[in-house]
C-alpha cells in the first residue's frame, strides 16, 4: 500500500523527499491519467505520493525587468490571465487545454514530465527557461535544455523539487505560436513551434526558435540564434534556405497514435519557413 | 488517522478515505452524488465538472488529496441557485439537452464562464466549453442556450 502524503509546507515536503522515494504530484492532469484504473477502482500509482497541489507557498508570479519567475504550483489558468506574461505564452496557454485543465495543470507540471510534445515545455526553451530546484540543503538552477534529459526524463534528483521556473523575455515585435493536433484546444499537439523576434532598424537582436514532438525533446539551436543575431533582415531572406536546412537533421518525429513521420517532419519544416518568411516580409 | 476536509456545497466533510481515490468516486460512491457523471474518465469530456474554490476542474482526474482545505460546488449545490434557474431556462428553450449526460457538465462550465465573462461573444463561448463535449446536440443549441442565459440573466453574474 502506498503512503499519500499531503504536505502543509515546503519544508515538510523537503523533509518526506529527503528521507523516502515519492512520486510528486502537482496537478495530475497527467499522472492521474497515466495511472488510471477502472472506474470506482483504486489509481494504479506503485510509489508513495506527495500532493504539492495545495502549496501556496509556490503559487505566484512575478516580474524583474526581463525575468518571469513562476511558482511551482500556479495554475496555467492564473499564467493565462496574468499581466506579466507574454502573449505567445497566452497564445500557448489559450490552446493548451480546456479551462478546466488550466485550472489544475502547471507549468511545472508539464515539465517534470518532459514530454517532447508538452506545450509548456515548448515555450520553456523558447524563453530559454532556467528550472529553480529546491532540496532541504538549498536550490539549484538548471537551463532547461541540461534539464529535459529525453521524453520523461530529467535531472531533478530524487530528493528535489521544482521550486520556480525563471523565463527570459524580451520586448518581441513578432510572435509565433502554432499547435496541430486533432482537436483545437485540449489534444496533445502533433507538432507545435514557437518563433520570437526582436529587430532593431532592420537589423535582428534577439531571435528564438522552437519546435516541439519532432524529437526526443523540444528543438532549440542556439547556435544558428547566434549566428542570426545582429545580421540585417535582408542578410536573414537570404539565409533562409541555409536555415532550413540547420533545422533539418534535428527534425526527426516518429510514428504513433497521434500522427506519423513524414507528415510531423513536413508541418515542421513549414512552420519554419512561415516563420523565417514573415520576418523577412518585414524588410 | 489523517482525515481530509472541505466544504461540499456548503456543508463540511471530513473524509477519512485514501487520499489517492479520484473524486468523482469519493462523489459518486461515498457521498451519492450522481449529478457528475464519468464520460471519458481521463479529462477530456468535461462530464464530471465541478467547481473547486469556484473554478471549474475535471472531478476524475481530481485526487481526493487536491480537495483538502478547499471549497467545492457540484450541480446538487447548484442548483439551488438563482443563477442554475437562468442556465436552466435557456437550455429547455434552446433544446440543449437532449440525452442529458453531459448536461452537468456545461452548466458548470457556463457558471464558471459566465462568472468571469458576463457577457461573452459566440467565440469566447466556444473556447469556454472547449473541455465540454456533447454527442447529441452538435453544439449550436449549447452555445445558444449560454447566449441567451447571459442576456436573460443578465445581473446575476
Amino acid at each position: 500500500m502506498v503512503d499519500n502524503v499531503i504536505p502543509k509546507s515546503l519544508d515538510e515536503a523537503l523533509e518526506h523527499l529527503a528521507k523516502g522515494d515519492y512520486q510528486i504530484i502537482n496537478g495530475g492532469t497527467d499522472l492521474m491519467v497515466k495511472n488510471r484504473a477502472w472506474s470506482e477502482t483504486r489509481l494504479d500509482f506503485k510509489k508513495n505520493m506527495l500532493y504539492v497541489r495545495s502549496l501556496e507557498a509556490l503559487d505566484y508570479i512575478k516580474r524583474e525587468n526581463n525575468v518571469l519567475r513562476i511558482g511551482a504550483t500556479t495554475s496555467l489558468e492564473s499564467l493565462l490571465y496574468h499581466e506579466h506574461v507574454p502573449s505567445v505564452m497566452k497564445e500557448c496557454l489559450h490552446l493548451f487545454a480546456s479551462p478546466a485543465i488550466r485550472n489544475m495543470a502547471t507549468l511545472s507540471g508539464n515539465i517534470g514530465n518532459a514530454s517532447p510534445a508538452g506545450d509548456g515545455l515548448l515555450i520553456t526553451y523558447l524563453l530559454d527557461g532556467v528550472i529553480v530546484l529546491v532540496n532541504a540543503e538549498g536550490v539549484r538552477k538548471v537551463r532547461i535544455n541540461d534539464y529535459v534529459k529525453g521524453p520523461g526524463t530529467t535531472d531533478r534528483r530524487s530528493d528535489e523539487m521544482i521550486k520556480e521556473i525563471q523565463l527570459h523575455d524580451d520586448a518581441f515585435d513578432y510572435t509565433v505560436f502554432n499547435k496541430v493536433g486533432g482537436r483545437a484546444s485540449d489534444s496533445i499537439s502533433k507538432t507545435s513551434f514557437a518563433g520570437a523576434v526582436r529587430h532593431e532598424k532592420g537589423i535582428i537582436k534577439d531571435i528564438r526558435i522552437a519546435i516541439g514532438a519532432v524529437a526526443a525533446t523540444v528543438i532549440k539551436d542556439k547556435s544558428v540564434e547566434h549566428m542570426l543575431r545582429g545580421q540585417s533582415i535582408h542578410q536573414l531572406k537570404e539565409k533562409i534556405p541555409q536555415i532550413l536546412e540547420a533545422y533539418e537533421p534535428h527534425i526527426q518525429p516518429i510514428d504513433d497514435q497521434r500522427s506519423n513521420r513524414s507528415y510531423r517532419k513536413k508541418v515542421a519544416m513549414n512552420l519554419l519557413e512561415a516563420f523565417l518568411r514573415q520576418i523577412a516580409s518585414k524588410e | 488517522m489523517k482525515t481530509i476536509d472541505f466544504i461540499l456545497n456548503g456543508k463540511p466533510i471530513r473524509s477519512e478515505l485514501s487520499a489517492d481515490r479520484r473524486f468523482l468516486d469519493v462523489l459518486r460512491k461515498e457521498l451519492g452524488l450522481t449529478g457528475a457523471k464519468e464520460g471519458c474518465g481521463e479529462g477530456e469530456c468535461g462530464a464530471c465538472s465541478v467547481l473547486l474554490d469556484g473554478k471549474i476542474v475535471q472531478s476524475c482526474i481530481l485526487p481526493l488529496a487536491s480537495v483538502d482545505g478547499k471549497t467545492v460546488m457540484t450541480i446538487e449545490g447548484y442548483k439551488k441557485t438563482k443563477k442554475f434557474k437562468a442556465i436552466e431556462t435557456a437550455f429547455l428553450k434552446e433544446g440543449a439537452s437532449q440525452c442529458g449526460i453531459c448536461t452537468p457538465g456545461m452548466v458548470m462550465a457556463t457558471e464558471y464562464l459566465l462568472k468571469n465573462n458576463p457577457a461573452p461573444s459566440y467565440d469566447e463561448i466556444r473556447h469556454g466549453l472547449s473541455g465540454n463535449l456533447c454527442r447529441c446536440t452538435g453544439y449550436n443549441m449549447i452555445f445558444n442556450a449560454i447566449r441567451r442565459a447571459a442576456k436573460e440573466g443578465e445581473g446575476l453574474w
